[in-house]
């Protein structure tokens, strides 16, 4: 039965309903491997009897031939995503013990879809970090390691939690969250599949604000199917989101397809990057070989405003991050640390002890660039490049289909090893100018460097174009026959 | 009352000086039943946080949705007060920290408000058309309340209630166009007077459905502006008009004894009648807005402004010029017009084509005393619009003397009844009947031979106590005219 | 522009976080160099460009003015740290 939990999320789905083996048994597999991998501290909360009850209905409903989407089906849910009753801190101290008496969109629809849940999933602090280490709950170790060494690695961040579970079997699928490569850059860490859809197309209601202009949840699995199964499930209108998209969800695993004939595929010259290690850009090259074996013809592109889209990210997302954070103040839930001088000592001394270091870090870049004399200098500048980032993407969707770039410059790298913040944000580089043009994309692993360990290929489509994202994700994956698994050491 | 002839100036040391005056009104959108961007109540006075969403607790995660309600409501205050509609406006936050304030942030318009430039027509003194002057509005633009804070609960504690957190509000901007405590208070009534009659705000000052912020500076006439303070949410157009006058002296008092006075926030406390400095809200004063990401821009089509359009009623100043134009003086007039409830009322009397002017006069002296009386407002008025038409058509038809209607009304008022069946009733119509008043009058003559004599002799003047004798005998319903014509047929 | 230890002291003020002089100062280095970092923004050129409003194109939608909400006490004071007789309570606030 162990190996249930090896099981993708389409053949537990079959497996399930052809009575091979039971929801329930689903449920325990998955139970029991989260119980036994606390080493990885991957999971913040378990809830097994929430994942056995959701079973148990799926059990009861089997007979009932319509069996909801992903009846049977135990996740985990990245801990930023509000949960009834559930502990829901964003990974931050300063939401101690809050129990949310609300549950957001994305996890009631999957709920709605027959789903359980295994439990929440460790991330860093309010999603701002991009190797897990900012966490309150401490750091996720990712179940890989380098060959011949057990340094302890980062999964990525911020939906690191969310990664380490799939990528160790201690979930089919899991939530996570893409501010500017925060599913993307640990799907690529960890040797497993994400995407981010077109923003708007998943509610953010009930999902903790970073950058509301940004923040976009997606799903996190084995498979480029099990991730059109998910995102067909979380997504869909919803109306208490203003920016929600007002569209049908379009029925992607149907529309799977890895023939690729008539597609072309952009290569934007400027993600040549020189400092980004041979192999990653020689993995590139094979992703581009890939395609063409699916049908695509490779056009190069030319994304010119891409060198600034880091630093227009490190202006907006801050900013907008210093005013959402300003709920947190001990009033109405969380902590509260009594100060010296009445309410505003209250919130100082709250704030102090509430926040870790990146999330003050980035409180204070965010404060500063809104603040008199400096806004239009920093905010608004920021804004008119990020109109010019996504002009260049209008441009270059003239001339392609999608976009091939790399997920991430380096692969998975040691836990405390980045400790310049501005090093650690050039993670992000080849995913955060989707984020700024709202654009799908998705990373699929592409093989292993010579450390052994794995690399992602990212996809950018455009607005809406899901689909083709999806399509051009399955292609490689069914080229790069990434197998690879990490031995099992925790 | 400040004589509007002469201009308003404070004395001081070094000469006069003239008081430079805008007002920030907070007017809360009474007409929506639910808020600005959340789906909670908005009726005033329940039970402690009961009327309060997780949106307007500022729970994480929790998203803004805006309330068309409030939107109409806001661009139909700015069509009445003949003002821009801005069909591209936009959602800022401004960010602050206080206890009142869940979001850390009110969502308001800063950058592209929703009303721009308008203006509005006041009377600083109502009964002298010399005194009028039009104030201009700088923009209006909607934005949500913070909740309350109660101070005198708990001895180290102060209570936070969220049920009017997020109710939605018009910031009525107008330009510094004041110079009198008279003109600002006549601006505030005639501001108060057109919200009730467009309905987006019943502008009870009481329940804080409106409050102003009190922008004061002074300066020697013809000088540049001086700097200027905001007294923040005075709730009363008295109190407004005494922050003025407490400011514009301490401020002159201040300059004349070389001291400046500084650009800052101060609160008014009606119980000294004095401001003061109010410091927790100077430090650290900057409010980083920017476009609120939760939100996108707010664009309005055409169909819906003419939907607002078409909604907004006759006006105070439109009405007040319709009477006048049906001879009613404009003293009546601006008094009728005053208050949405009195036009109402008038109007309805006016729809029984009644005579205005009569109608009016009537109103203002005989109605208005009645109800002072009775301590009522004329939605609460013993007198129907209908029954009161029913008593002046007996007084133009002649039926009963002008006399005779005071009494009638009178009786009306504690009976109900209409003006005819009293008159019925107690026998009070006027009579003509020459038979009756030759009888009378031939009485009079006789009893009094002697002033007979002294008139035919050309004390012409004795003609009126013949009158009022005759009237006097027939108990006040002799009709004047026939009385006057016999006398003098008698008389010869 | 770089930042002084005081600028951070006051941005520290308005974003009410409490920090001691070791923190501000180990700060200012930091936020330099990511501000020096960000400011290269200024190379490009943005005139004639309007700031991006809406990322994916599409008109904000109006509610209908109904009370679907409120009467939740209970629930909205549920993890408040201190609720007293259906208020938040903070510490006195002196006007
Ligand atoms: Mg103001
Ligand atoms: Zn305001």
């Amino acid at each position: 039965m162990s190996e249930i939990t090896s099981k993708t999320i389409a053949q537990l789905r079959d497996g399930f309903r052809s009575g091979e083996f039971t929801a329930r048994e689903i449920a325990e597999s998955f139970n029991a491997a989260v119980a036994a991998a606390k080493a990885l501290n991957a999971y913040t909360v378990e809830t097994p009897e929430d994942a056995l009850a959701a079973a148990y209905a799926a059990d009861e409903a089997r007979g009932s031939g319509d069996l909801p989407s992903l009846a049977g089906i135990p996740l985990g849910i990245k801990d930023l995503f509000a949960t009834r009753g559930v502990d829901t801190t964003a990974g931050s101290n300063i939401l101690k013990g809050f129990k949310p008496p609300y549950e957001s969109t994305v996890t009631a629809n999957l709920r709605k879809a027959g789903a359980g849940m295994l439990g929440k999933l460790n991330m860093d602090e309010f999603a701002m970090g991009s190797s897990n280490e900012t966490s309150a709950y401490g750091p996720v170790i990712s179940p890989w390691r380098r060959k011949g060494s057990n340094v302890g690695l980062t999964p990525g961040g911020s939906s690191g939690g969310s990664a380490a579970a799939v990528a160790a079997d201690l979930a089919p699928g899991v939530t996570g969250t893409d501010t500017g490569g925060s599913i993307r850059q640990p799907a690529a860490f960890v040797g497993i599949t994400g995407i981010k859809p077109t923003y708007g197309r998943c509610s953010r209601w009930g999902v903790v604000a970073f950058a509301s202009s940004l923040d976009q949840a997606g799903p996190m699995a084995k498979t480029v199917r099990d991730c059109a199964i998910l995102l067909e499930a979380m997504a869909g209108f919803d109306p208490k989101d203003s920016t929600s998209l007002d569209l049908p969800v379009p029925n992607w695993e149907a529309g799977l397809s890895s023939d690729l004939r008539g597609k072309r595929v952009g290569i934007p010259k400027e993600y040549r990057i020189d400092s980004v290690p041979a192999e990653i850009n020689a993995l590139w090259d094979r992703g581009i070989e890939w395609l063409k074996d699916a049908g695509a013809t490779p056009v190069e592109i030319s994304l010119p405003h891409t060198k600034y889209a880091l630093p227009t990210y490190y202006i907006i997302a801050p900013a907008e991050a210093s005013s959402n954070l300003a709920r947190y103040d001990g009033v109405r839930y969380g902590l509260r640390e009594s100060g010296c001088d009445g309410l505003d000592g209250m919130y100082k001394a709250t704030r102090e002890a509430g926040f870790g270091a990146e999330v003050k870090r980035r409180i204070m870049i965010g404060t500063y660039v809104l603040s008199a004399g400096f806004y239009d200098a920093y905010f608004t500048k920021a804004q008119k490049v990020r109109a010019l980032i996504k002009q260049d993407f209008a441009r270059a969707f003239e001339q392609c289909d999608v976009i091939l770039t790399p997920t991430a410059p380096s692969a998975a790298f040691g836990i405390g090893e980045t400790t310049d913040p501005l090093a650690m944000y050039l993670n992000d580089v080849f995913a955060v100018p989707a984020s700024l043009a709202g654009l799908p994309a998705m990373s699929v692993p592409g093989g292993l460097d010579e450390q052994g360990l794995p690399l992602g290929l990212h996809l950018i489509g455009n607005e809406l174009d899901e689909q083709t994202v999806l399509n051009a994700g399955l292609a490689i994956e069914e080229r790069a026959g990434f197998t690879a698994r990490p031995e099992k050491w925790w | 009352m400040a004589d509007a002839g002469a201009p308003f100036r404070i004395k001081g040391d070094t000469g006069e000086w003239e008081v430079v005056i805008g007002l920030e009104v907070h007017a809360q959108i009474t007409a929506s039943k639910a808020k600005l961007f959340s789906g909670a109540a908005t009726a005033f006075g329940a039970e402690p946080n009961t009327q309060v969403s997780l949106v307007d607790a500022a729970m994480p995660g929790m998203l803004p949705v805006p309330n068309r309600e409030c939107i109409r409501q806001a661009v139909r205050t700015g069509m009445a007060l003949d003002a821009k509609i801005n069909r591209w406006s936009r959602f800022d936050r401004k960010n602050y920290f206080y206890a009142d304030l869940p979001q850390g942030y009110q969502i308001s318009q800063l950058y592209y408000p929703l009303v721009g430039e308008g203006a509005i027509e006041v009377l600083a003194d109502e009964k002298d058309e010399s005194s009028a002057k039009t104030i201009g509005i700088e923009r209006i633009h909607v934005e949500q309340d913070a909740g309350k804070l109660m101070h005198d609960q708990h001895p180290t504690m102060s209570y936070v209630d969220l049920n009017r957190c997020g109710v939605a509000l018009m910031e009525i901007v107008s330009r510094p166009d004041m110079r009198s405590p008279a003109e600002a208070g006549a601006y505030l009534r005639k501001l108060r007077s057109i919200l009730r009659y467009v309905g987006s705000c019943d502008g009870n000052m009481e329940e804080g459905s409106m409050r102003a912020d009190v922008n004061v500076s002074v300066r020697k006439p013809g000088d540049e502006f001086g700097t200027r303070t905001e007294t923040k949410n005075v709730n009363s157009v008295r109190f407004v008009m005494q922050v003025i006058e407490h400011e514009a002296r301490r401020q002159v008092e201040l300059i004349e004894s070389g001291g400046g006075v500084a650009q800052e926030t101060r609160l008014f406390d009606p119980d000294k009648g004095v401001t003061r400095s109010l410091r927790s809200k100077e430090d650290a004063h900057d409010y980083r807005y920017f476009p609120d990401p939760d939100l996108l821009p707010l664009e309005l089509d055409e169909a819906f402004l003419e939907d607002c359009r078409k909604s907004i009623p006759e006006l105070p100043d439109a009405k007040r010029k319709r009477y006048e134009l049906m001879g009613i003086s404009p003293y009546n007039a601006s008094v009728l017009t005053a208050e949405v409830e009195t036009a109402g009322w008038f109007d309805a009397l006016l729809a029984n084509d009644v005579d205005p002017k009569q109608a009016s006069n009537w109103v203002v002296a005989e109605l208005f005393g009645a109800l002072n009386r009775l301590g009522v407002s004329i939605a609460e008025s013993p007198v129907s619009p209908a029954h009161a038409a029913g008593l002046l058509k007996l007084v133009s038809d002649g039926t009963i003397s002008g006399t005779i209607a005071k009494t009638v009304f009178e009786k009306m008022l504690d009976s109900g009844d209409p003006a005819d069946v009293i008159v019925e009733r107690e026998g009070l119509k006027q009579t003509s009947d020459t038979g009756a008043i030759d009888a009378e009058i031939d009485k009079i003559l006789a009893a009094n031979a002697d002033k007979v004599e002294q008139y035919k002799a050309g004390k012409q003047q004795l003609f009126g106590f013949f009158v009022g004798q005759t009237m006097k005998a027939m108990a006040g319903k002799a009709n004047p005219q026939v009385v006057n014509e016999r006398l003098r047929a008698k008389l010869g | 522009m770089s930042v002084s230890s005081e600028q951070v002291r006051h941005i520290a003020k308005l974003a009410r976080i409490g920090m001691s002089d070791a923190e501000i100062d180990a700060l200012v280095p930091e936020l330099n160099n990511i501000l020096g970092w960000v400011e290269q923004l200024a190379e490009v050129n943005t005139d004639g460009v309007e700031p991006l409003t809406a990322v994916i194109e599409q008109k904000l939608r109006l509610r209908e003015d109904q009370i679907t909400d409120g009467n939740i006490r209970e629930a909205v004071l549920a993890n408040a740290p201190e609720a007293q007789h259906g208020f938040f309570a903070v510490p006195k606030v002196i006007e």
